[in-house]
Order: C-alpha cells, then sequence, then structure tokens
C-alpha cells in the first residue's frame, strides 16, 4: 500500500462527489432536513388531546372537576356533550380522543359512602395515546379528590388526619422531565449517520460500472485495499462532519442535554461510521446498477436502524426471536451509546459491551470490505 | 382509444413479468415488513426489568415486594443490598425502575402514620418510564387501600378520616385490551402501499426515458392522456392487489379484526392510490435517470411517512407541521384504514378524510398530467 496512491484515489472520489450535486444534496442537506423533520415531528408526548364532557350531573363538584381537565396541559375539552349519543358520535368521529362522563349521583356518592366514580371512554385506536391519557387523567381525578378532602375537613373544622398508608416518591433519572425528544433525538442522530453514509458510499463502486470508468480503475497500478480506503475516506470525513453538525443541533438547537465526554462520542461515532460505509461499499462491489444498490442500501441500513434498533420501539417489549435479531443490527450499539452519553453522561467503561461489540463488527466489515473488490472485469 | 390504452397496460404487465427483481420487491419485502412490523412495532411495557432494595424486611414490606413480582408488568431481576448497587444497576441500564423501601416501612404503617416508599425511574426512555410510573401508582395505590381497610377492620385506626376515592372507569373503545398491533397493522398496510405504488409508477416511467423507448411510444398514434392512463393502470391495480394481500396478511396472522365495511375500505383506497398515482407521475416528470427518482422518492416518503400519525400523534407535533400533514393524503388514509379495521364507522364519520384524498388526489393527477405532457414536448 502506498499513500501517494491512496491520496490520489481519496483526491478523486472527492472531487467527484463535489461535483455531483446529487451527493452533495444527501450529505448537506439530508441531515438537516433529517433533523427537523423527526426532532419535531416525532414526539410521544402528550399534549392538548380532544377531550369530550358529558357531565350528567351538572353541579358545582363535576364543574370544578372537568375544569381540572382544562386546566391539564394534556387535556383540551372541545366538546361539550349532552346526550350519551353526542359521545358516541363524538368518539366515532375522531372529534375527540376521550369522553369524560361525571354519574348523576356523582356528588351524593361521594358525600354518602366517601367513594364515588366517574367514567372515561378512550378511543383504543392508538394503543399508546390511550395508555398515557388513561395515566394522566388518573392523576387529575386523584388531584382532585385530594383536595375535596382538604375542603370537607376545613370546613367540618376538625382537622382530621388522612390516611395515606403509603406515599409515594417518585424519581425520575436521567430525563427528569419525561421529555421524549430527549429520548428520540440521539437516535436520530443514529439514524441520519445510517441513511447518509449508506446512501453515499451504495452508489461509489456501481457508478465505475455503470459510467463505463471501472476499466480505467482496474487498468492503473492502484490495489484493492488502496481502492477501498481511497474511497472511504472521503466518506468518512463528511460522515463525521456531518455527526458533529447534527450533535450541535441536538444540543444547541433542541436543547437535548449532552453529559457524556466528546472523545467518547467521536470513539462510537467512527466505529459506527466504519461499519455503515463497508457495508455500503459491500453492497455498491457487489450490485452493479446503481438503482439496485441504492435500494439494497436502504433495506439493509434504514429498515433495521428505524425498526430493530431501539430507536422508537423498545427492545425488551419484542418477542424473544426479534430480540435475537437485533443483536446483529448495528445500530442498536450506536443507539445504546449515544443514548447513555447524552443523558446519562456514561463513561467508556459503562459503555464497554456497545463498543466492543462495533468493534467486532467494524473489524469484520473491513475485512470483508477489503476483500471485497477484485480487479477483474466479470 | 380503449384499444390503445390496453395495449400499454399489456405491455406494462408484460414488463413486469420480466423483471424478477419488481416481482420479488412486490411480494417478500411488504410480507417481511408487515412480520417485522407486527412484532418490532410496539410501545406496550410488559415485565420492566426492575431492581428491589428492602431495607425493612418485613411482612409487609415483602408483601408490597410480592405484588410488583406477581404483576406482569414489572419483572424483580435484582435484590440490592446498598444504596450503590441500585445505583449501578440503573446506571448501567440493567434494570428501568428501582423499588427502595424505608427501613421504618412496617413501624410507620402499623402506627397508623405515612410510610415513604420511594422509587426511581430510568427516564432515558420517556415512553415507557411514564407508562411504568402510571403502573407503580397503581400497584402501590392499591396496595395502600388495602392496608388502610385492613386497619379499619381490625379497628386499628385512629381518629382519621376516611379517605375519599374517586374511581375512575377506564373503558377503552374499538380495541379493549389496548393491543398495540390492532393500531400498527392497519397503518403498515397503508405506509407499504404508499411506498411501493410510487416507487414503481416513478421509477416504470423514468426508466422508459433512460432506456429511450419514451420516444419510441410518441411516435406511437397513442396520445399522451391514453398514455398515461395505460401506464397507470397497471400500478393502481398493482396497488389495489397489495393492499388486499397485505391487509389479509396482517389480519390472519395478527389476528387483527376487521370490523367496518370493506367497500368503503376499497373506496377509501382507491381515492388513496389516486394521489400515489399522482405522486410517482409528478416525481419521474422531475428525474431524468431512476438513480434521481429513487433519492427524490426518499425526499418525499420519509416526511410523509412521518407526518401521517402513523407512530407519532399528529396532535403531540408543533401547530406547523400539523397544518402540513393536511396536505398529506396518507394522513387521511390512516383515518380510513384504522377507521374501517378496528373502528367499523362509516361513510358519516370518514366523509371529510375521502373528501380531502379525493381532492388532493386529483389535484396530483392534473398537475402530473400536464408537466408530463411538458416534458413529452
Amino acid at each position: 500500500m502506498r499513500i501517494r496512491r491512496l491520496l490520489a484515489m481519496a483526491t478523486k472520489e472527492t472531487r467527484q462527489i463535489w461535483r455531483d450535486p446529487r451527493s452533495l444534496l444527501i450529505a448537506l442537506l439530508m441531515p438537516f432536513m433529517q433533523m427537523a423533520l423527526l426532532g419535531y415531528g416525532v414526539s410521544l408526548d402528550i399534549k392538548h388531546l380532544p377531550v369530550c364532557t358529558f357531565d350528567r350531573e351538572a353541579s358545582q363538584n363535576s364543574q370544578a372537576l372537568l375544569k381540572r381537565f382544562q386546566a391539564s396541559e394534556y387535556f383540551q375539552i372541545v366538546k361539550v356533550a349532552g346526550t350519551y349519543r353526542q359521545v358516541t358520535t363524538a368518539l366515532d368521529h375522531s372529534d375527540c380522543r376521550m369522553a369524560i362522563i361525571v354519574p348523576p349521583d356523582f356528588t351524593e356518592r361521594l358525600s354518602d359512602t366517601g367513594a364515588s366514580s366517574v367514567q372515561a371512554i378512550v378511543d383504543g385506536t392508538d394503543t399508546n395515546t390511550a395508555n398515557i391519557a388513561i395515566g394522566y387523567a388518573q392523576a387529575v381525578i386523584g388531584a382532585f379528590a385530594a383536595n375535596v378532602q382538604l375542603q370537607a375537613t376545613a370546613y367540618q373544622g376538625r382537622p382530621l388526619q388522612v390516611l395515606q398508608p403509603v406515599a409515594l416518591q417518585s424519581r425520575v433519572w436521567f430525563n427528569e422531565d419525561l421529555e421524549s425528544r430527549n429520548f428520540i433525538i440521539p437516535g436520530v442522530i443514529a439514524l441520519v449517520m445510517a441513511l447518509v453514509g449508506a446512501q453515499l458510499t451504495s452508489l461509489t463502486i456501481s457508478r465505475e460500472w455503470e459510467r463505463g470508468t471501472m476499466e480505467l480503475l482496474i487498468s492503473t497500478p492502484v490495489t484493492p485495499m488502496e481502492v477501498m480506503l481511497g474511497k472511504l475516506v472521503p466518506y468518512f470525513v463528511i460522515g463525521m462532519l456531518d455527526a458533529t453538525f447534527c450533535l450541535a443541533v441536538s444540543v444547541l438547537w433542541f436543547g437535548v442535554p449532552f453529559r457524556g465526554t466528546l472523545a467518547t462520542l467521536f470513539l462510537a461515532t467512527a466505529l459506527f461510521l466504519i461499519v455503515v460505509l463497508g457495508i455500503g461499499y459491500l453492497i455498491s462491489v457487489n450490485i452493479r446498477s446503481q438503482v439496485g444498490a441504492a435500494q439494497m442500501g436502504v433495506l439493509v441500513t434504514l429498515l433495521p436502524t428505524s425498526l430493530l434498533s431501539g430507536f422508537a420501539f423498545p427492545i425488551d417489549q419484542m418477542p424473544v426471536a426479534i430480540q435475537g435479531i437485533t443483536y446483529v443490527v448495528f445500530a442498536r450499539y450506536y443507539i445504546t451509546a449515544l443514548r447513555a452519553l447524552f443523558l446519562k453522561g456514561s463513561g467508556v467503561l459503562d459503555l464497554a459491551a456497545p463498543l466492543a461489540a462495533m468493534v467486532v463488527y467494524a473489524a469484520v466489515i473491513a475485512f470483508l470490505a477489503a476483500r471485497a473488490f477484485h480487479k477483474t472485469l466479470d | 382509444m380503449f384499444e390503445r390504452i390496453w395495449q400499454i397496460v399489456i405491455k406494462e404487465f408484460l414488463e413486469l413479468r420480466r423483471d424478477k427483481w419488481a416481482r420479488f420487491r412486490l411480494i417478500v419485502p411488504p410480507l417481511v415488513q408487515m412480520l417485522v412490523f407486527g412484532y418490532a412495532a410496539t410501545f406496550e411495557v410488559y415485565h420492566v426489568p426492575t431492581v428491589v432494595l428492602d431495607r425493612d424486611q418485613t411482612q409487609e414490606s415483602r408483601e408490597l415486594i410480592s405484588r410488583f413480582s406477581s404483576s406482569d408488568r414489572f419483572d424483580i431481576v435484582r435484590v440490592a443490598q446498598t444504596d450503590g448497587q441500585v445505583e449501578r444497576a440503573i446506571d448501567r441500564g440493567d434494570t428501568t425502575v428501582a423499588i427502595i423501601i424505608h427501613p421504618e416501612f412496617a413501624n410507620l404503617l402499623r402506627k397508623g402514620q405515612s410510610a415513604p416508599l420511594q422509587v426511581i425511574v430510568d427516564g432515558t426512555n420517556s415512553n415507557t418510564a411514564l407508562i411504568a410510573l402510571g403502573y407503580v401508582g397503581t400497584i402501590v395505590d392499591q396496595f395502600s387501600a388495602d392496608y388502610a381497610a385492613d386497619l379499619m377492620r381490625r379497628g386499628l385506626l385512629g381518629p382519621h378520616a376516611k379517605p375519599l376515592t374517586i374511581n375512575l372507569e377506564t373503558r377503552p373503545w374499538y380495541n379493549p385490551d389496548l393491543n398495540g398491533r390492532w393500531f400498527f397493522v392497519p397503518g403498515v398496510v397503508a405506509s407499504l402501499t404508499l411506498v411501493l405504488v410510487v416507487s414503481l409508477t416513478a421509477s416504470a416511467i423514468v426508466r422508459e426515458r433512460e432506456v429511450g423507448t419514451l420516444e419510441q411510444l410518441m411516435v406511437t398514434p397513442i396520445r399522451s392522456a391514453e398514455l398515461i392512463l395505460g401506464k397507470t393502470t397497471p400500478f393502481f391495480l398493482i396497488g389495489l392487489a397489495e393492499v388486499a394481500l397485505v391487509a389479509l396478511f396482517g389480519t390472519l396472522w395478527f389476528h387483527v379484526p376487521f370490523v367496518g365495511n370493506p367497500l368503503i375500505l376499497l373506496l377509501g383506497t382507491v381515492l388513496f392510490l389516486l394521489s400515489t398515482l399522482g405522486l410517482g407521475i409528478s416525481i419521474s416528470t422531475v428525474c431524468k435517470t431512476q438513480q434521481q427518482a429513487f433519492a427524490s422518492q426518499f425526499f418525499v416518503l420519509n416526511p410523509m411517512f412521518i407526518l401521517s400519525g402513523f407512530s407519532f400523534p399528529i396532535s403531540s407535533m408543533p401547530v406547523v407541521l400539523q397544518w402540513l400533514t393536511y396536505l398529506n393524503p396518507m394522513r387521511y388514509y390512516l383515518v380510513v384504514i384504522r377507521g374501517t379495521f378496528i373502528k367499523g364507522v362509516g361513510l358519516s364519520a370518514l366523509w371529510p378524510d375521502m373528501l380531502g384524498m379525493a381532492g388532493l388526489g386529483c389535484f396530483l393527477l392534473a398537475v402530473s398530467i400536464l408537466r408530463f405532457r411538458k416534458s413529452l414536448d
């Protein structure tokens, strides 16, 4: 291997990227677009969920309860129904996602027996939203009950102690406000890197075939190893620049806390890039048409990265067989490392397992890629 | 005229039959994606790995812990002896929830005082954390209520007020068990149809231009409207077949119910296909090579997918993005497909979405046909 030939190869590839507007578009615009789109569009938080109310009691008490729903930022009362039929219609037409129904004997039962109930009909179509909405509704009702109790004891003039045997003190670590943005955005970085890396490199060899420059390349004294390195180094540099850009946007624009060390982040990113670029290169060597290579690139990198890496769907909730598959999805390790670096501030030692997995992966892919290119025409 | 259109349709099908890769693409990836999505796409929270630090070691504390371990929401995977062990388990991500029981837990309870219970949740995955916190609350409240009732029954309760309780009776409609697959499987049908039809249409026309056969077509007596009709009809039919295949597979394999009227779904699918065909043709008029067509699909389809409500609720997006979703035919189709699969609602509920798709579809088709004519000259 000669450095001079390697440099020549890298220079040629850099010029080719620079002169190909599409490559530049992918390299520069794609990260920007993806960060904006996913950073804003992907949110699992519930805010202003449209709610319909049906107050069958219409008392001061029931109105006070419904006011609490209105005041909560999680709910927004969009419809006040007068009949049960209106409630079902509103749910059927998706005008509201939840209906709160106060029974006619709500206050009576509360003052007589100290126990009453409120009905919540939830649109179960979106199961996750339904689940979270139920949780928030319970919190609103619990707070209301406590408040009524407080007022009642104050009114009676005897400061009675309210029995609540266990006082739950829950604390959330790492993502204290439970912002889904803090969870999603580190994953978006992995998604962007996978996308850009695979898209760019999957074309690099097939382009030479389609443009007929392959024969020229083969007739030069450059070795397969030099071809691989020379072709991948420019993309590696672009990838690292994109990663830096994504990191800056995450922290400065979206305000995701970064608690780890930059050195560990760049180490993990470099390993991830080697794998992604290597896979793109392997596809490119094996599939001669550019379209086929690009489609394969998306199929192999983007789909697993978005579905099986824990990006949005938690791996430990998947069936065991699928969990087994996720160990092969290299993005899984990168996303684990990224989240830990951003939110937990983990060091290299904490991340030994995912980093080791990525080193092994990178070594295998680099080995395969180095052997993949043959200087023959068929 | 019909004769000429028919010839083009036959030609397209012949081309498709000879293209092995295209046939493969029509059947295998959709089914694989349906399987992966059906199994992997879940926001449900079961068997959360939990660590317990019981500093009290009494009957009461063990009773509380057993309530966690007997729930299928939590798996107690570790019993810690020190605070440090708890901290490490959460730091390393081995456990998501930590339950720490105060040394005076039972003492305080027996005296009728409030006993603190500390729970730490790893908030990295905000969604899991939020839902897990809800389950922790339910279990602890139940324990608390049972204990209070027990104290009262044994007459051990001092001058305490009886706690007021308001029970929230939750009724999830349409999906009583809140099974996540019912949410995702119809969505996958929609997204697969979108991707397949747009990419097939775009690449078919661009391929013809790239290979140079588009000029040959132009010297035949066919008119451009006929040509477009002839070229899109096969993809329209393929789209319908694809929806039928994937929907059937999804419902049978994952036992997702179909409670609505199939004719309404058919109507919605036809309207949705209008938009996707229009999009495909529009892309083909802008791009010169298949390679470009593929890349631009990416820039169009990805935002459509994210901004459709497929997995992330539209109501949680910033308002500007919410407006943008109205320009997205997939948004409407998802409402229709979920409405017919799961809710079983009819046209009276779905007409705004049908109208939205029809409007967008006509607009996109009209624009694409105009552009296509121009690109022919």
